[in-house]
């Protein structure tokens, strides 16, 4: 294509992307290294129903005097990045001189709220992310030696759990897995122990949080692998039978390496999601055992005085956890494509 | 007998109509609000006046909304219903107005404890008050024959024996999922051991002190009376397990406690057990472990005159006196309004008061404790680290937060 043609083609779309992608990261940073003013402070005499008492407030012309001279803020640099709610260099920095031991350090340093939440996330990221590749590819060749008879509905039911809702997914598992709920039941009685509650404990809830998201985004797998499959190269797979190969030699020498591209395409949007995680901690309410970035941001921003510039740093920080994880994809893709060339 | 009743309903419909007549606003009206029952019965309310439109928005994520909505000029809404919480974010942004004027012209019929007044200026109307108190099934505690509970520590006593006896697993309920309510529950416990959350004129943190610590362990107590999964249980779960028959004693809002027992499908024993009690002291001190609520509503600062009175004008239409005649309505909250007659479950929120419970402090920095305590004190409550750990980590998350907003 010439540079022409590829510049007006390409146009809207980058416009579009500058709008609705750039921009928003760049406002976002630039709001991550300011924080508000520093409050006027003023003791004035508050009266509600219940008397009248002498109560701190904001002095609201002294602060709007600050606020007009420079709407931005303070100026921090990266003090918001470093403090205890993000990545609290100086609580990291006294947990390993004052612990005895790994285990002692990593205890503390799961105190702290960047790390807590970056544990569970890893974990979740790593252990969901294989397993619903596999099963989606176990699932897609199943459904691909089905009969072409019934194979339209169970294709149908096998995407259902993708196309739930995940708050509302993750809210109807929620009930099931109650003490008193239908699995949470059936648990108790497999275990033998009626007290069991897999909402009080910390690694059940993580199992079951990795559980609900291998069940909820397999069906995504699926259907790409699915995709994939009806593209096999028939020649290939016949040539192999005449072999003698086995069908499990046949799914491991013809039809994954086949496949291998679709499976770096789901790995790359399933890390992206995963590292994202959020939905099934608010719907399993989940957030004494389990914490995520998005998290983080969310309660940032949900309590009663919004803490804009906590929220934004920790947003930047996800961003460059997920351009991380990816790095590896990315790297791989571009040296394809530098191959190709 | 049917004439009768049809010329009532004509009645009440005129009244409906007559009063409806009475309200004429002039600008549009657009209320942000909580969505309790009392609420949409103020905005229901406020929605009778004729001559511009009053829309509303009453969500139970409306603290998420408010103040983005008010911030513009001119502002979304051109009120916010408030708690004594929530009016500080409001205060803190400067988004809403002093309504004294407005009180002058249109506000004869409210009594002066309905204003709440900061720096001699009127910033809210008040319309209802709230606390938290004691809900008990009277037929369990007579069981094991006991007085409901006037402190904590009988709460622990009956529990045990409630245990002990096989009545229930888990006879105390309480609203303890992680985040806002398991910080409010911490409030509650804290300020009835008579701590503070901040030194004194200050924003200096103050939680890690000797109350502190009581009043986690006695959290702790009581935890191991609960269904295990209280950690995720907050008003609404705990109200279930009250309802389903598997709780006998729990800390409960007023607001809540009126309509709790009235859903369908509760059982019987449940209904006719039912009975609301003051709230409970703690530790030996004679202020209740729990505090004291208002709900009022306000008016936008960034808004036109014209904008302002018309909403001033609708949400008195909200709350006025008429309204207190309606036997519904009236058992919907402790209302402050005049001409209010307490109702059977107004007891706890009225001996609340008479017992001088602590009003939720209206601190700037409030909000930032209320959060910080949400998400520290989960470990403790699992006993994952010690009461000393979870509230140093409390008062440095806090710090970390208020240097951010400039209050340190």
């Amino acid at each position: 294509m010439k540079h022409r043609t590829f510049f007006w083609f390409f146009l809207p779309t980058g416009l579009a992307m500058l709008l609705f992608i750039a921009l928003p990261i760049v406002s976002v940073a630039i709001q991550s290294v300011f924080t508000p003013h520093g409050a006027v402070i003023e003791t004035v005499k508050t009266c509600t129903p219940f008397g009248c008492k002498e109560e701190t407030t904001i002095n609201q012309d002294a602060t709007r005097e600050l606020r007009e001279s420079q709407p931005l803020g303070r100026f921090v640099g990266t003090g918001i990045y470093f403090d205890r709610g993000h990545l609290a260099v100086q609580e990291v920095g006294e947990a390993w001189q004052t612990s005895q031991g790994l285990g002692d350090f990593a205890a503390k340093l799961g105190n702290l709220p960047f790390y807590r939440a970056m544990a569970f996330t890893l974990t979740f990221t790593f252990v969901a992310t294989p397993m619903l590749i596999v099963l989606g590819l176990f699932i897609a060749l199943a459904v691909n030696t089905l009969s072409q008879r019934i194979k339209g509905l169970v294709i149908f039911f096998s995407l259902l759990p993708f196309t739930v809702t995940p708050l509302i997914g993750s809210l109807i598992l929620f009930w099931m897995i109650d003490s008193r709920g239908i699995l949470g039941t059936a648990i108790q009685w497999m275990a033998d122990d009626p007290g069991l509650s897999l909402k009080a404990s910390t690694s059940l809830t993580w199992i079951m949080l990795i559980v609900y998201q291998v069940w909820h985004a397999a069906p995504f797998a699926f259907v790409v692998f699915y995709a994939g499959l009806q593209t096999l190269p028939q020649d290939q797979l016949e040539s192999a039978q005449i072999d003698g190969a086995t069908r499990w030699q046949q799914v491991r020498y013809v039809v994954v390496p086949h496949l291998m591209p679709l499976v770096t395409f789901v790995a790359l949007i399933m890390l992206m999601d995963n590292f994202r995680v959020f939905e099934p901690i608010v719907g399993f309410n989940a957030s004494a055992h389990a914490t995520s970035l998005s998290w983080i941001i969310f309660n940032d921003l949900g309590g009663e005085t919004r803490q804009l510039s906590a929220a934004s740093a920790t947003s930047v920080l996800t961003i460059i956890g997920v351009a991380i994880l990816l790095s590896p994809v990315l790297v791989r893709t571009w040296r394809d494509f530098r191959s190709k060339k | 007998m049917k004439f009768k009743s049809l010329l009532l309903a004509g009645g009440v419909l005129l009244a409906a109509a007559s009063s409806a007549q009475a309200c004429e606003i002039g600008a549009r009206v657009s209320v942000v609000g909580n969505e309790f029952p009392a609420i949409q019965t103020v905005g229901a309310g406020a929605q009778e006046c004729q001559g511009a439109e009053v829309a509303t928005n009453l969500t139970a994520d409306h603290q998420k909304i408010n103040v983005p909505g008010m911030q513009g000029n001119p502002a979304e809404y051109t009120s916010a219903i408030i708690a004594n919480s929530s009016i500080v974010a409001l205060m803190n942004e400067d988004v809403i107005q002093p309504l004294d004027d407005l009180v002058a012209k249109h506000g004869q019929v409210l009594k002066p404890s309905q204003l709440i007044t900061i720096n001699g200026d009127v910033m809210a109307v008040a319309f209802m008050a709230n606390a938290q108190h004691l809900v008990y099934r009277a037929d369990v505690l007579e069981q094991i024959g006991v007085e409901p509970p006037k402190t904590y520590e009988d709460m622990l006593a009956a529990a045990k024996m409630i245990r002990d006896q096989g009545i229930m697993d888990n006879p105390v309920g309480g609203a303890y999922a992680a985040g806002w309510n398991l910080a409010q529950e911490f409030n509650n416990m804290f300020l009835g051991y008579g701590g503070e959350h901040f030194e004194a004129g200050s924003a200096v943190p103050n939680v890690n002190s000797e109350a502190g610590i009581k009043a986690l362990e006695m959290m702790k107590a009581l935890s191991e009376y609960m269904n295990p999964d209280f950690l995720t249980h907050d008003s609404n779960a705990t109200n279930a397990e009250f309802r389903a028959g598997n709780v006998a004693i729990m800390n409960m809002w007023g607001s809540r406690a009126a309509t709790l027992v009235t859903a369908d499908g509760v059982p019987q024993e449940v209904v006719d057990g039912f009975e609301i009690a003051g709230p409970m002291t703690v530790g030996g001190g004679d202020i209740p472990a729990s505090t004291l609520w208002w709900d009022g509503w306000t008016v936008a600062k960034n808004v036109s005159d014209a904008e302002a009175e018309a909403t001033f004008v609708a949400m008195m239409n909200g709350i006025r006196p008429e309204l207190m005649q309606d036997d519904e309505i009236r058992r919907q909250a402790v209302w402050l309004i005049d001409g209010y007659e307490p109702t059977s479950a107004a007891v706890g929120v009225f001996a609340a008061a008479e017992m001088g419970t602590i009003p939720y402090p209206m601190l700037p920095y409030m909000g930032l404790m209320h959060t910080a305590l949400g998400a520290e004190l989960a470990d403790f409550m699992q006993g994952k680290e010690s009461a000393e750990q979870a509230l140093k980590d409390v008062e440095a998350a806090y710090t970390a937060a208020a240097k951010e907003k400039g209050y340190l």
